[in-house]
Order: structure tokens, then sequence, then C-alpha cells
């Protein structure tokens, strides 16, 4: 599959302090035998001369297609570009972003540029999160948000500075906002270089599995979350959250879909909920198909494929993640119902 | 040249692809120009392969890094790379270190002034190095997307986010800004310089009347337009990007305002060079299938150089006469036809 020829990139965010440039150097010092091409905002902070390190401006522009959140970051286009120049040379990219950074613009830059496109795939957003800070930065600074909100991979660092029930309290705020990424608490961001690199997002399968994961903070099932916008006990000693302004939203089917009222019914979501929506990803089974459709997207971006045969064993069922600010939860779950094959 | 006689009218195409003397480069080519009578293949890394009329190939290392832009007037070829180094190699196939930035960042843009001035740009930065070795900078509001001169006069055209900054490095004003949103990276003046003309991150060109800054929109591209050739006396402008040539037409005083395009040549493929004959209403067009063929601009006649199912063309040059065209794909595979 192309998919699996394409150069992984990572894309690393955090808040200011957060320990990215920590992470950052752990990742190029460390003897993985891989070879990385790091495209860093500032220069200088990493003095590791055996990688290709590309200095990179942080330039956001919006698209001419009338839709005011397809920004993509042009420098990164030209970055990419002159990169594949040098294919073989590096097995992977890392993307670093400033603390204050939006990860959209960088995100989106993978979904709508051709030439990216074709030579490099999105494989994780990696958000280092500050145990001691992070509670706080979630209220005052939108940004924080965001970047919690987008991850595929939480590195939640200093966790030596913060208490058991601190480390609880801060876990459960980032559930809150985004239930579907893997989390990992870390001292200095020693994590093992596996959790974070070449994760493959597309491999949504991940989705699932971590839902387990989510609920040993939570303790308590619940298919469809709530937006009551308050924390409430569950009885079981552990706060729930819900964000006041970000909320997710899976949905399950074990019917299948219907390949051609579902992508127009997707599209139109995207396209007219898109600036809500940050985040969605779903692994399909579609009516007479044996082939697994997966899609994730970024606001109104969205990119899908089928990525194989859905094994004998596995059950067909369709499963979509979205996370956004006020989403319409019903008309997407009406939506999503009008979509099953009857 | 007298041999060149498109068979126009024709039910099968008419081809010469047993005419093309091939020539093994082995790595990957981003473009080619004439230096006297070899011609140079720029590789994405590193080096130039310089290839004589009898097809023997000398390999000249040239930067430390890959090599990120390349432009040249005939006489010699300027690169930029990713090592921050700005080179020039001759027809004798020396080297010379024009420029190397001091934090070695990378050099995106390269242009070149038929009175031997050159430009180049490292980020948000435009510098100018005159005939007389006189170096001057201007830097714009964001990164430079591409530099081109005016073909008259001391004027270089800076294409960056949301428009083209006009600059006279000759003269102590600030630079001219034509005003247009997004991101504009390829520019180009026309050779009457009438027009300046840009292409877009989307897949769209933009251009202005430089005589009363008008804006002429040129879309409907399926893919981002990479090339851009101008016919001999700049009559029209050709364009990859789509699955046909795309000519705009420059001759009236309005350029292509309120005109339809010139489809030529189309096929099951995307064109990803253009490159005009210097001399004749004949244009060469590489696809991303591997196809190259030779087009005559008056009723879409077409040549075969190269068949399909190889890899992407990258590269095509005619030498100044318009008797020979080079070609070479992302693979490394190149060829030399005399017409």
């Amino acid at each position: 599959m192309a998919e699996a020829s394409k150069i992984p990139v990572t894309v690393l965010t955090g808040y200011l302090g957060a320990g990215k440039t920590t992470l950052l150097n752990r990742i190029l010092s460390e003897n993985h035998g891989k070879k990385y091409a790091v495209i860093v905002n500032e220069f200088g902070e990493i003095g590791i001369d055996n990688d290709l390190i590309i200095g990179a401006d942080e330039e956001v522009f919006e698209m001419n297609n009338g839709c005011v959140c397809c920004t993509v970051r042009g420098d990164l286009v030209r970055i990419m570009e002159g990169l594949m120049k040098r294919k073989g040379r590096f097995d992977a990219i890392i993307v670093e972003t400033t603390g204050l950074a939006d990860p959209a613009p960088v995100a989106q830059t993978f979904f709508v540029d051709e030439d990216v496109q074709k030579n490099a795939r999105l494989d994780a957003v990696v958000t280092v999160a500050d145990a001691k800070w992070l509670a706080d930065r979630l209220k005052d600074a939108p940004e924080a948000k965001n970047q919690i909100a987008f991850a595929d991979v939480i590195v939640l660092n200093k966790t030596d500075l913060v208490s058991k029930p601190e480390l609880a309290e801060v876990e459960a705020r980032i559930r809150g906002i985004n239930p579907y990424a893997k989390l990992h608490r870390t001292e200095r961001c020693k994590v093992a270089l596996a959790d974070v690199l070449e994760r493959g997002a597309f491999d949504l399968d991940r989705i699932l599995d971590i839902e387990p994961d989510f609920l040993e903070v939570d303790d308590h099932h619940h298919d469809h979350h709530h937006h009551h916008g308050h924390d409430h006990d569950h009885g079981h000693g552990l706060k729930h959250y819900h964000d006041e302004d970000m909320q997710s939203l899976s949905l399950k089917t074990d019917k299948p879909l219907d390949p051609t009222k579902f992508m127009p019914w997707l599209q139109n979501l995207v396209a007219t909920e898109g600036q809500k929506i940050l985040r969605s990803k779903g692994i399909l089974a579609f009516t007479g198909d044996d082939d697994r459709y997966v899609f994730q997207g970024v606001h109104m971006m969205l990119e899908g494929d089928h990525q194989r045969k859905w094994k004998d064993d596995e059950p067909r069922q369709s499963r979509l993640v979205f996370i956004g600010r006020e989403l319409p939860e019903q008309a997407i779950r009406d939506g999503f119902e009008s979509c099953i094959t009857t | 040249m007298s041999n060149f006689e498109p068979g126009g009218g024709q039910a099968s195409i008419v081809s010469v692809t047993d005419r093309v003397r091939p020539v093994a480069l082995g790595a990957p080519v981003s473009s080619a120009y004439f230096l006297g009578d070899r011609v140079a293949f720029v590789g994405a890394e590193e080096n130039v392969f310089l290839v004589d009329a009898q097809g023997e190939i000398s390999n000249v290392a040239v930067s430390g890094g890959g090599i990120l832009c390349a432009v040249s007037d005939g006489k010699r070829i300027l690169m930029g790379g990713d090592d921050g180094k700005l080179v020039a190699l001759d027809a004798k196939g020396e080297k010379t270190e024009l420029a190397v930035d001091p934090k070695r960042r990378w050099i995106d843009n390269v242009a070149l002034h038929p009175d031997g001035a050159y430009a180049w740009s490292v980020g948000k930065t435009a510098f100018v190095r005159s005939g007389k070795n006189e170096e001057k900078s201007f830097e714009v509001p964001s990164t430079v997307g591409g530099l081109a001169f005016a073909p008259k006069g001391l004027r270089l055209a800076i294409a960056h986010y949301n428009g083209v900054t006009l600059w006279f490095p000759n003269m102590a004003a600030n630079g001219e800004f034509l005003e247009w949103a997004g991101s504009h990276l390829g520019v180009t003046f026309s050779p009457d310089n009438k027009f300046l003309v840009t292409t877009m991150h989307e897949p769209a060109l933009h251009g202005w009347r430089l005589a009363d800054n008008r804006h002429m929109r040129m879309s409907g591209y399926p893919g981002r337009v990479r090339s851009m050739s101008w016919s001999a006396g700049g009559k029209s402008l050709a364009t990859s990007g789509a699955d046909m040539v795309i000519m705009w037409p420059f001759a009236s005083k309005d350029g292509p305002m309120g005109k339809e395009p010139a489809m030529l040549a189309p096929l099951q493929a995307r064109v990803a060079v253009v490159a005009c004959h210097p001399r004749q209403d004949i244009l060469a067009c590489g696809y991303s299938d591997g196809t190259i063929l030779m087009v005559r601009l008056e009723d879409g006649a077409e040549i075969l150089v190269r068949r399909n199912g190889t890899a992407p063309v990258t590269a095509l040059a005619w030498n100044a006469k318009g008797t020979l065209l080079a070609f070479a794909d992302e693979e490394g595979d190149a060829g030399l036809l005399p017409l």
C-alpha cells in the first residue's frame, strides 16, 4: 500500500515550558538507529548535528478557497519540498511547533497540499503537557486546550512535581477534552520513543483500544458523553470532567453503512460544522465492501482510503469519533443513524 | 531545423523516439540547461551531470546537500542548496562559490539578470549582487516564494505571501507591492516587460498588467502549476498543472484578460514540465507518466519524443538555436533529441 511508503511525520506540540525540547533532545540523542529530519521553530536550542535540522518560521496562510479555517503552513510546504530531494537521508520527520501554535494549520498542511500528501503522511500529533500547570493553562490558554484536543499521543510530563490526587485531577481534565489520545505519564519526558514515534495514527484500531485506558481514570462506562458543563462524581471517588466548551463524541454501529449516504453526509457535516470539529477519525464498514475504509479529518478537511480487507474473525463494526467545540451531538447522531443500510 | 516537419493532420502520431539518444544518469534530475554545446542535468542532490553531444557524462559535485533551486543564462548555472551555499557552474565544469549564508540556512530561490547580476533568497530576505559585485538586500514580510528579474533595468520581482514586491536595488525607495491574497511561489515577467505572472500555492496563476496593476486570474487547473515557459517572442505563456498544456495569450495589450487559453496535447496524465522552443512556435511538454511530446502551437499537431510508462518527466531544455532537446526524469533516465 502506498501509505506505507510515505515518510511518517510526527507533529510535536505543547504549551510553553511543558518539555517539548527535552523530548526532542531525547529523540535525537537516543540510540535508535533512525535518522530524523527535524523542523524546529527556534534554531540553536538543539545541539545535535547528526540529524537534519531545519529552521522554520511558522508562516500560516489562508487558502483561497473561501473557507476561513483552511489554513496551512506555507513554510512547511516549502521545507517538505526541499526535504523530498534528500529522500533516503532520513527515515522520518518531526515538526516542532511553538508553544502558542494552533496545531490545525500544521495538520492541515498534510491534508491539503498535493505534493506533501504524495510523499508524507501525518503519523501522529504528540502533545507534551505539564502536569503541574496544564489545568491552569486549560482555563486561560485556548492554545493549550487545542493542543490537547488535537493530540493522538499525550506525554503528561513533570509528574514528579505533583501529588497523586493532583495527577488524577489533571488526567481527568485531559480526558474531559480528549478521551481518545494515548496518555503517558513521564518525568523529564522519559517515555519509550516507540510510544511516541511512528504510531501510525491511521491505525485507528487504537481508538477502541484506548477507551479502556480512559476507564482507568473514569471507571464508569457510558457509551455517550454528557455535556453538562460541570464535573460530577461517579461514586468511585474519581472525578469525571466535562470540559465547558470542548467535547468528544463517539459513534458506533455493527450494521453496515451505505456509502452513497454516508460520504455525502460526512462531507456536508464537515463543510457546515467544520469550524467546530477539530478532529474526526473513523473506521468504516460499507455495504458490499470487503475493505475497511479509514478516514481522518482536521476541521473541514478529510482524507480517507480503503485500508485493507476485513479479517474473518473481526467484527465489521464502524466507529467514528469527533472532537470539537459545541458539537451538535444529536444532529450528528441522527445523521449517522440515517446512513445505516436498512 | 530543416528536418523538423510536424506531421499535422495524420491519424497516428508521428514519432521520433528512435532518434533520441538515451543518457542514463542514474540519479534523480530536477532541471536541465544547455551550457554551450553541453547539457547540464542538475541533480536533486549534490551533483550536476554534464553531458556532451556524444553522450559522454562527467559528474560535478556542486553542493554539500540538496540542490533547492537553479537558474541559467546559457553561460553558467547558479544553484542554491540546503547547505546554505550559492554556487555557479560554468560550461567548462568549473565551480565558483558565490555566497554562503552565515547560519547555513537554505537558499530557496535564485535568479539571473541578462547583464550578469544575480539574486537569491534566504527566508524572508532577497539579496542582489550586481555586475559590479555590489551586494544589497531587501526583506519582505514573509518567506520568499520566487524571484525574477525584469527583462529591462535592474528590477527584481519577489514573490511572497499575499503578493509580489517589485524592488529596484539601485533606488533608495521601498519596493512596490502588488497585492493578491494567497501564497505566491514562482514568478515571471513577460519578455516585453508588460506583465508579471505568479504561480500560486493553490492551482492557479495570478497576473498583473504592470502599466496599471490590473489583476488577471488564471485558474481552473486540477493541480499546482510548477512549470511556465514563454513562447518565442513572448506571445503566450505555456503552463503545466493540467492534463494538457494550457497556453495563455499575451500578444495583445490586455494579455489573457477576458480570453480563453489554448489547450494543447491532452493526455491521460498531468503535464509536469513545459519548454517552449526558443525560436519557433513549438513547445516540448513532459508528463507525469513519462510521455514527452513536441507540439506545434498553431494547430496542436503532436510528435512523440518519449513513450509513457516511465518515471515522471522533471526536466526539459532546448539549446539556444533550438536544434537539440534535452530531457530527464525523476529516476535519472535522460535523453537528447537532435532535430
